[in-house]
């Protein structure tokens, strides 16, 4: 393994910090350049969830069905966002759980409350992420965005935007 | 609060008053003296879902719910039977379970107050330092009588209780309606149905009605969910397509179908509010066929009677006023108002016992894509239903349900009719007229 790269803790933590930038920014397209081509982006209805298969989940996202989620926040007829939303991710300093340079995968956990406004209404939730990278041509990139709400099994009002 | 505030307590005729043949007043979904009136009188005196008896499969085991603001527990006696009872000791009211799902210790429920235990029944079993009632007239009260078993009838798995005394019978109550649940069971090559894959709770903030009115409007699916079905179909056809499509495209795009599929596509309508949309096809005819699944089928009911069932693909069934379901696609909806203005939905797939997991996977990605809390088609609904909420709450006092209306329409409009028909609402308010004053007294106009 002459060309394997090892990664800094301080380049994955900086990764989560700009990939929930990039959300409350509405900067999804770069956002969405994140992912590898295989990824999921993922928000389990229970705790210890196995799968998304055979459990439903709040967020179960291949690229197709983000590409679907983030044409849909721009489209005139979007009516739900006519009045925008807008979100903010408030993260405690991503914790590196795994760093394998010779599988080139690593996996962050971070704490996070997050904020969704539209107008009079706010929505604030909290939970972990873990962000499992990999390197793709020299750059970091998400295979998985695993979200774990604290209260995933809530009855949850409308979640219109991006943890 | 005296009668001199109230509008519609004491006055069946003025309740009656908001349902014309062809309108209705939007007093029905902002009045919360309306909204009492219909958790004391509509979801008392008509059949209410409670949940699936897979999700008690053993003795003792429970599950908890409300139905009509009453907490009410679900469980399963010694003998093997599902019961309904109060979730509210005899003693005091404390609720005896607090989890959804549990199951008995000791095959008792046990106060966590006072220790007053009962049997899977409902009858009290123990009662501590009992010899202090001795002299009083604990045994003539109501609270010596236990657990007053609610009505409830299981159909082919699923439950469903009746909270008043007086009522329709269940089998008078939904009659021919049942052959959706018919079908849904039926789709298992055993017969049996399954609660799998965990329930999705959305917070609905607008009217329960608005909600039930939705499941059979086919008039809004091209409009509302444009954004969101009307994206997925054009991203899927703009990528240059080779194969069949995937499954999340299957599911969505004929949401935006045209007029003329959803309203060729047929609406049932029975007595009591009860109705599906899906008589001819549905939106969920054209998913691709799991070819071990059908072989199953085969195999179960032999090749005619399986094409008969699996040929049967309802689009939503409404078991008015509380559950919704989706016998082709295996997921249920069921609605729970909370208060006038807020109704919790909860989304619940279930597994066909027998067939390949691949249904159960499909059943749990509609849900998600269509039910969830993140759901884009959900998002535009529910938008629309707090829209009119907010919209009649600062006037415009009759809401038109005229498409369609046939002056000779009879009062259950009990029939077929093209689907774009506003019939099924129709035909839900005059249910509600009438099971809003059945308790009240006084002659039906």
């Amino acid at each position: 393994m002459s060309d394997m790269e090892v990664v800094a803790a301080d380049a994955l933590t900086n990764f989560v910090y700009h990939e929930a930038r990039l959300l409350d920014e509405k900067r999804f397209d770069e956002w969405y350049e994140l992912f590898t081509d295989d990824a999921r982006y993922w928000m389990p209805l229970t705790r210890g969830q196995p799968n998304a298969e055979t459990f439903t989940s709040l967020f179960y996202e291949d690229k197709l069905l983000l590409r679907i989620r983030i044409e849909r926040l721009r489209h005139p007829n979007a009516f739900s966002q006519q009045q925008p939303g807008f979100c903010q991710h408030v993260l405690q300093h991503p914790a590196v759980e795994t760093a394998d340079p010779r599988a080139s995968h690593y996996v962050t956990r971070t704490p996070f409350v997050y904020f969704e406004s539209q107008l009079d209404r706010q929505l604030i939730l909290g939970g972990v992420t873990y962000h499992h990278l990999t390197l793709v041509d020299g750059a970091l990139r998400m295979r998985l965005k695993k979200i774990e709400l604290v209260n995933c099994d809530a009855a949850l009002p409308s979640i219109q935007l991006l943890l | 609060m005296g009668d001199a505030m109230s509008r519609y307590r004491n006055d069946p005729q003025a309740i009656r008053a908001l349902v014309r043949p062809d309108e209705i007043h939007r007093d029905v979904y902002l009045d919360r003296e309306l909204f009492d009136l219909e958790m004391e009188q509509l979801w008392r005196h008509s059949w209410i879902y409670v949940g699936h008896d897979s999700q008690v499969p053993n003795a003792g085991d429970f599950y908890t719910t409300q139905l009509a603001r009453e907490p009410v527990i679900m469980i399963r006696g010694a003998d093997g039977l599902v019961r309904v009872l109060p979730n509210r000791c005899a003693h005091k009211g404390t609720r005896l379970a607090t989890a959804v799902h549990g199951k008995c210790v000791g095959g008792l429920l046990r106060c966590p107050y006072h220790g007053w235990t009962y049997r899977l029944d409902g009858k009290i079993r123990t009662i501590p330092l009992k010899s202090g009632y001795d002299g009083t007239a604990f045994e003539q009260s109501e609270a010596a009588r236990g657990l007053r078993e609610i009505s409830s009838v299981n159909y082919r798995g699923f439950v469903f209780a009746r909270l008043s005394a007086s009522g329709p019978d269940f089998e008078t109550y939904f009659g021919e309606s049942l052959s959706s649940i018919d079908n849904m069971v039926e789709r298992s090559p055993q017969g049996r149905l399954e609660v799998a894959g965990g329930v999705l709770r959305y917070l609905h903030d607008c009217n329960w009605k608005l909600f039930v009115e939705n499941l059979n409007d086919a008039m809004h699916p091209m409009v509302a969910h444009e954004s969101s079905a009307g994206t997925a179909k054009k991203i899927w056809e703009a990528s240059g397509p080779a194969g069949p499509p995937p499954m999340v495209i299957e599911q969505f795009a004929p949401f935006v179908n045209g007029y003329d599929f959803f309203d060729k596509m047929g609406v049932k309508v029975f007595a009591n509010g009860h109705s599906y949309t899906g008589v001819n096809f549905s939106i969920h005819s054209q998913y691709s066929q799991v070819g071990e699944y059908e072989r199953r089928m085969e195999e179960a009911y032999g090749a005619e009677r399986a094409r008969h069932i699996l040929g049967e693909v309802r689009h939503n069934t409404v078991y008015y006023p509380s559950l919704t379901i989706k016998g082709a696609i295996q997921a249920i909806r069921v609605a729970r108002p909370l208060a006038v203005d807020q109704t919790l939905i909860e989304s619940w797939t279930f597994r066909l016992v027998g067939a390949p997991e691949a249904l159960l996977a499909r059943t749990t990605t509609y849900s998600r894509l269509i039910n969830s809390p993140t759901s884009v088609v959900g998002h535009d609904d529910l938008h629309c239903y707090r829209s009119i909420q907010e919209g009649l709450a600062g006037g415009g006092d009759w809401v038109s349900l005229h498409r369609n209306h046939s002056p000779t329409e009879a009062v259950s409009a009990a029939g077929t009719y093209g689907a774009t028909n506003e019939v099924p609402m129709r035909s839900q308010f005059r249910a509600w007229a009438e099971f809003m004053t059945l308790g009240l007294g006084g002659a039906q106009t």
